[in-house]
């Protein structure tokens, strides 16, 4: 049955006969013409041949034949852009219609067109429409005004649409005002700071109003929009809960879940004594069960937004547990949130019923569900403390069945175990070991491993088993040999008589034979340890670890409240905030969830949530052990000095690389952080590397604007950029921003210092790794009290740069280290080279003559210096100011020539040739040229043009 | 806002694509198609999906995808809502959702997206408003169509949109007036080895029929509404008056509807109507397994369990099932490795049995997992939860309507776990 017998008709024969026959004169055989011209369009056939014939049909009295003839246009307007204008009149004409439904209909056909020249068109019959009696036409008209702003959002702004489209949220008619707030939205999202929905209590009781009436979008749309707002008080607060409160009840799931968003907020500003308070807590909860009845599509996405529900209110689902059991026909997907969910509502009164059910899932045939099912038992171990045993016992009967792939991740979440209560099962090692044999799997022998070498006094055979493995030393996965190396070096701690043979086979197979540096380093590490300082190395490589803990897998809680103010949303989806994805919406907000009434006592604020709660415990990141090193060296950072003499017996290697002390451990870090491992750590807990570098994108600019920019003040002035180096989602709530300076010829790093968690952090203490320039803390980090929550304190830490010196990419890329009683952090950030030029940068007129002239052409680079309007003097004393000295200057043909010289602290100079022509912006630093005096062999010739970019500022 | 919808088949054909703004290119699929690939059942593609420059979110509805591409931060729930949205529609315009009947249509299904999406926000899905402005085939029209080349885009213009109730239209006129609800439970339960119920609970439907001159306002009220505390409504009822006397208080679509989906779950309330006797074992030597399921009447209220029907997804070992049914019969699907008994109607005084050997590969280790049972059942003239409906009053309009309600029970997701 097919709706047109025209499909295989058009062919090039055809066209022409439209063609007549939509230039006919009888009105009946026109409109059928269109009909077939339409019927060919939709499936896909080319007729835009026929646009002026077209568009000729649209002045008529026809409905049925003006719509066809706008549906073709809005097709094909865009390929033939100047024939669109023969459509502009009738459209015009059309908006002043009587009725009210063709105006509507031109408006929105109108907003399709997406041609430039057709736009100018719009704007007054738009401008008509917008203010049309009939709410229809508005609300059409409304968004009309997003359509237009997406072809060309200047003009939009030029002709004022935007405050006739906030006036639209006041509107009498609540789809009007539904769709201008939807227009609103989407044209906010590529402002991010134009402040377009500004909302007051007044904008706020219309949007109520009309949440009641219009269509089930429209209130997805508003409900999205009152969840933007802050309420002034708990009574406004509560008073929009309750009128939101219905919407629980709507068919619509995706009403639901943004009704849930807004009560989600809001409920944060309502004492948590009141009555109300408890009921709205109850009224949650069926709605998000009713969810989960719905699609499997729509169902994953309420899963992803229960997660972070519970994560933040566990209270709202606690009695909820059996709904998230997983059905046999659930799409994987649906499965593996369910689980984790269940994870999340375990506690001790349902532990048994959680654990039956997992060990039914265990069962299942898809192996990736049953793999995250036996992790899962494993994670109840480590949340539910008297639940262990249990789950020890249930993991050990599914090692018995001796399915492989079971097995191996019953081994692996074991291991989680032993780390959170040490000393306890030791009795099922015997059992794990003769499950031995059948590992294959990278991590599961990695975990096998590492009991072995945990436990190596307790099983009488340790050194046969680890002995065994490394028999395949070089076929293994790096985590499986880091691994092994960490465990015989523990064995032999352990008991050293036996074994000596074995630990040198295995260091010799790490330093000499590995061509991994992750390895060979840990191996040399882990050598001079022993060689050097047996006692040392008990303390370093068999130290007490701290027990791991559930929060390991929360949400970091800066983030959660982040997230909670996005349910809904792609965020709540990918669980990451929409900064981190969203194109081109760099500048989004970070949201904030509002503080609780009477705010006051702050750290109160979460106490209903018992994850906020919760001290920050110990989360095991790589370099647990590594930080406390590190501790041990901070207290005299500038006085690393030479290493102590290597031993008889160590490598050339191994001297090398320990050579620059302290600096190669931290470099390390690096490292290590980035394969996955460090010593202290071992490989393959599992946890991802928590803390990793951060790096920022470098000044764009580059030094030379901003010099420029500081107006006349003297001296390489108050901030250049304050950046944020280290945002608190990476640093469990420890957030450090700040900027580099040159001060009365100090070097300072001016930090400050923001604790965004719930708890006091104290021991403050910064290490940089060895950087280009040998900079290094001039003495310790002053911060004397501790930093509560929510206060942030500003440090000066004067830098000197007599430092160990390494090449770094970029040039000027610092790494930074900085600890405190919670964790070890690191970020990386850029310093203006700027801040290295010295005082007595001027060289004599005759030296800098002779120099100029001795250095090879190799040495020297050219670059343009864009759009600086200053002259030459001008220029020269601000330069002069960033200790650029101007040594000559001189004028050939209308062209300023000025010749400068900086000295950096390394002592290397640089020289430049500025040329300026009057009235042209563009400078152009012809030739530099550098000279080393002092350190040589560090710079490359790379260190050029960039020493040079800064410099020429 | 909604920026593309692409409708794919089971094979991976792109056979519709609509682009409500600016048009992309096909190749944006591609990221879809790898999901695809790595999901190996299509149910289990991922409902979100993000590629470089756009987000990609599919719904899979009778053995298509419907993949719509979004461009900003666009709430998924909206999207996904939207898409069943349109199946619903195409399902409603054609009678069912599929590839032959879309691209059989393909012209309507066009002029239908184009009026239920404006620059990406939704403009008109009620089905009702879009009936009026584009006509559902009829055998007739479409005759008529295929003779004289007149196409499906009505001459009137959206009146519907106009009025305070969107979802009627006005100047509906019948000869028979009359009114049905049928209130539908599934029940969703997972019962244990030893038939303890792990888990259950009841989705309730109200599913109407509603064809009534003019402006009727109805009245729905039940005898136990204390039943329903979690509920969700069709946008037509009054929630006001819900909230303050339980009745539902409405001015109903035209035609077919959804008045409300509730759901029932605390444990005490929902009756479990069968129990099922199984045991399902493999021997560790010899390729050969043994079977055997009975059925019997629980809670059934003292009515009939109808069209009972067990299905078995066997582990991938089991070659053949040797058995015998003391009633109804048996298939096994050695592709798909599904063992289905159809049994039909419970006879309570002769409970129906299955029974025999099962035949596994030779030489391959006792399977590992353990098959569940699916079970499908009916029941007319019962709610399980115990739900009645005590009266429908009509106001606003002087004729009597003809009135009826119907009840069914039927199994949902029902597994019994061996």
């Amino acid at each position: 049955m097919c709706d047109f017998p025209f499909f295989s008709l058009v062919c090039t024969g055809e066209i022409f006969e439209l063609k007549a026959e939509l230039n006919s004169d009888k009105k009946e055989k026109k409109k059928e013409a269109v009909k077939k011209v339409i019927a060919s369009m939709t499936v896909g056939k080319d007729v835009s041949a026929l646009f002026p014939d077209v568009v000729n049909c649209m002045q008529t009295d026809n409905l049925e034949l003006k719509k066809l003839v706008y549906l073709y246009l809005m097709n094909y307007a865009k390929s033939q852009p100047d024939m669109a204008i023969m459509a502009v009149n009738t459209f015009v004409k059309d908006c002043e219609d009587p009725n009210p439904l063709i105006r509507a209909l031109a408006v929105r056909t109108m907003g399709c067109i997406r041609v430039d020249k057709i736009t100018e068109y719009l704007c007054e019959p738009l401008r008509k429409c917008l203010k049309d009696e009939d709410p229809y036409v508005r609300k059409t008209a409304a968004v009309c005004v997003a359509k237009l702003h997406d072809i060309n959002a200047q003009l939009v702004e030029d002709q004022g649409f935007l405050d006739t489209l906030k006036d639209l949220i006041s509107d009498s008619n609540p789809m009007v005002v539904a769709n201008a707030v939807a227009a609103l939205s989407e044209i906010a999202e590529s402002h991010p700071n134009s402040n377009l929905l500004d909302l007051n209590p007044q904008t706020i009781n219309k949007l109520l109003t009309a949440l009641n009436e219009c269509t089930e979008w429209g209130q997805i749309f508003i409900l999205d929009c009152l969840a933007n707002y802050t309420p002034r008080d708990d009574r406004e607060s509560q008073s929009i809960c309750e009128r939101v409160t219905p919407r629980l009840s709507h068919a619509n799931s995706a009403v639901v879940l943004s009704a849930v968003k807004v009560l989600m907020k809001f409920m944060e500003m309502l004492p948590k004594d009141l009555d109300y308070y408890g009921t709205l807590l109850k009224k949650l909860a069926p709605p998000l069960v009713t969810l989960l009845s719905a699609e499997p599509e729509l169902q994953y996405v309420a899963l992803r937004n229960i997660n972070l529900i519970v994560q933040r209110r566990p209270e709202i689902l606690k009695h909820e547990m059996k709904v998230f059991f997983v059905k046999y026909n659930d799409p994987i997907y649906v499965k593996l949130e369910k689980l984790d969910i269940m994870i999340r509502l375990a506690s001790q009164a349902n532990i048994a019923q959680v654990l039956a059910e997992l060990k039914e899932y265990a069962t299942e045939v898809d192996v990736d569900f049953v793999r995250k099912a036996v992790r899962a038992i494993g994670r109840c171990a480590i949340k539910v403390e008297q639940s262990a045993e249990r789950c020890v016992s249930t993991l050990l009967d599914l090692i018995q069945t001796k399915v492989n792939y079971v097995v191996q991740e019953a081994i692996v979440v074991i291991k989680d175990i032993f780390r959170k209560y040490p000393n306890k099962y030791e009795s099922v090692i015997a059992t794990l070991c003769e499950n031995l044999d059948s590992l294959d799997e990278p991590e599961a022998r990695a975990a096998m491993i590492w009991i072995v070498g945990e436990y190596a006094e307790r099983i009488d055979n340790a050194d046969e088993l680890l002995e065994s493995f490394l028999e395949g030393f070089h076929d293994e996965s790096t985590q499986v040999q880091l691994q092994l190396l960490t465990a015989i070096v523990k064995l032999f701690l352990k008991k050293p008589t036996e074994t000596q043979e074995l630990v040198q086979q295995v260091l010799s197979l790490a330093t000499q034979d590995s061509d991994n540096p992750d390895l060979r380093d840990r191996g040399y590490i882990y050598w001079r340890l022993l060689s050097t300082d047996p006692v040392a190395a008990k303390e370093v490589v068999l130290a007490e670890k701290p027990l791991i803990s559930e929060e390991t897998d929360l949400i970091e809680p800066t983030l959660l409240e982040e997230l909670i103010c996005h349910i809904g949303t792609l965020a709540s989806v990918y669980h990451k905030p929409p900064s981190a994805f969203v194109e081109g919406s760099r500048g989004v907000q970070h949201k904030r969830l509002p503080g609780s009434a009477g705010s006051a006592d702050s750290p109160d604020t979460g106490s209903a949530a018992g994850v906020s709660e919760a001290p920050p415990a110990v989360i095991p990141s790589q370099g647990d052990l590594l930080g406390d090193l590190l501790n041990l060296d901070l207290t005299p950072p500038t006085t690393s000095g030479p290493p102590p003499a290597p031993s008889s017996g160590m490598q050339m290697g191994a001297m090398d690389l320990l050579g620059g002390g302290l600096d190669s451990l931290v470099g390390l870090l690096h490292l290590g952080g980035d394969l996955g491992g460090s010593p202290a750590m071992g490989a393959g807990f599992g946890a991802p590397p928590t803390a990793m570098p951060a790096s920022f994108p470098p000044p764009v600019s580059g030094g030379l604007d901003d010099l420029f920019d500081l107006g006349g003040s003297v001296g390489i002035t108050d901030l250049v950029y304050v950046q944020i180096w280290l945002p608190a989602m990476k640093a469990k709530g420890l957030e450090i921003s700040g900027t580099f300076a040159r001060r009365a010829g100090v070097i300072q790093m001016e930090m400050t210092l923001t604790n965004k968690a719930m708890s006091i952090m104290t021991d403050f203490a910064i290490q940089f790794n060895r950087n280009s320039f040998g900079l290094a803390p001039a003495g310790p980090l002053q911060v004397l009290t501790p930093v509560g929550p929510n206060q942030s304190i500003e440090v000066a830490l004067p830098l000197s740069t007599v430092g160990p010196v390494m090449k770094m990419e970029p040039l000027t890329n610092l790494q930074v280290a900085v600890k405190n009683n919670i964790d070890v952090f690191y970020f990386s950030s850029q310093y203006p080279i700027s801040m290295l030029f010295v005082e007595d940068g001027k060289m004599e007129r005759q030296v800098f003559l002779a120099t100029w002239k001795d250095i090879p052409n190799d040495n020297e680079a050219q670059f343009q210096i864009k759009d600086c309007h200053l002259n030459s003097d001008a220029a020269s004393s601000k330069l002069q100011g960033s200790n650029v000295f101007t040594i000559a200057k001189r004028t050939v043909e209308g062209q300023d020539m000025l010749y400068q010289s900086m000295k950096l602290t390394n002592g290397i100079w640089v020289l430049a040739e500025l040329r300026v022509q009057a009235g042209n912006p563009n400078y152009t630093v012809s030739t530099v040229h550098v000279r080393y005096i002092g350190l040589t062999g560090l710079v490359s010739s790379d260190l050029l043009p960039h020493a040079d970019r800064r410099a020429a500022a | 806002m909604i920026h593309s919808l692409f409708l794919i088949n089971h094979t991976g054909d792109i056979f519709l694509e609509k682009h409500w703004k600016s048009v992309i290119g096909r190749s944006v699929c591609d990221y879809f198609f790898e999901a695809r690939e790595k999901a190996v059942e299509p149910e289990n593609v991922p409902p979100v999906l993000q590629t470089p420059h756009h987000y990609l979110i599919s719904i899979y509805r009778g053995k298509l995808f419907f993949l719509s591409v979004i461009q900003t931060e666009v709430p998924p729930l909206f999207v996904i809502e939207f898409l069943h949205r349109v199946a619903d529609t195409i399902q409603d315009y054609f009678g069912e959702c599929s590839e032959g009947v879309i691209k059989d249509n393909v012209v309507t299904v066009y002029e239908l997206l184009e009026e239920m999406l404006d620059n990406g926000f939704p403009l008109a899905t009620e089905s009702n408003v879009l009936k009026e402005m584009i006509r559902p085939p009829t055998i007739l029209r479409s005759v008529v169509n295929t003779l004289t080349g007149a196409s499906n885009v009505g001459d009137t213009l959206p009146t519907g949109q106009l009025s305070n109730v969107p979802w009627r239209r006005v100047g509906v006129k019948y000869t028979n007036n009359e009114a049905y609800f049928d209130v539908i439970e599934e029940i969703d339960a997972i019962l244990d080895k030893s038939g303890t119920t792990v888990f259950a609970e009841i989705q309730g439907v109200i599913e109407a029929c509603v064809r009534l001159t003019g402006m009727p306002d109805l009245t729905l009220s039940f005898m136990n509404p204390r039943l329903l505390d979690d509920v969700s409504f069709h946008p037509c009822v009054r929630f006001k008056r819900w909230e303050s006397e339980r009745v539902l208080s409405f001015i109903p679509p035209d035609g077919n509807f959804t008045l409300m989906n509730y759901h029932v779950s605390s444990q005490n309330l929902v009756a479990i109507p069968v129990y099922v006797k199984q045991s399902i074992s493999f021997f560790e030597t010899g390729p050969c397994g043994r079977l055997d399921i009975t059925i019997g009447p629980k809670q059934t209220m003292g009515k009939t369990v109808e069209g009972l029907m067990v299905t078995i997804h066997m582990p991938k070992a089991v070659l053949s099932a040797n058995l015998t049914a003391t009633q109804g019969t048996y298939t096994y699907d050695l592709a798909t490795k599904v063992l289905v008994w159809d049994i039909g109607k419970l006879n309570p005084q002769k409970l129906p049995n299955l029974k025999g050997s099962l035949t596994t590969q030779a030489g391959t280790p006792k399977p590992e997992d353990n098959p569940s049972l699916n079970i499908d059942l009916k029941i007319q003239q019962l709610a399980i939860s115990g739900l009645k409906v005590s009266r429908l009053d009509m106001y606003g309009e002087k004729y009597k309507p003809f009135k009826g309600v119907k009840y069914l029970t039927k199994a949902g997701k029902f597994q019994v776990r061996t």
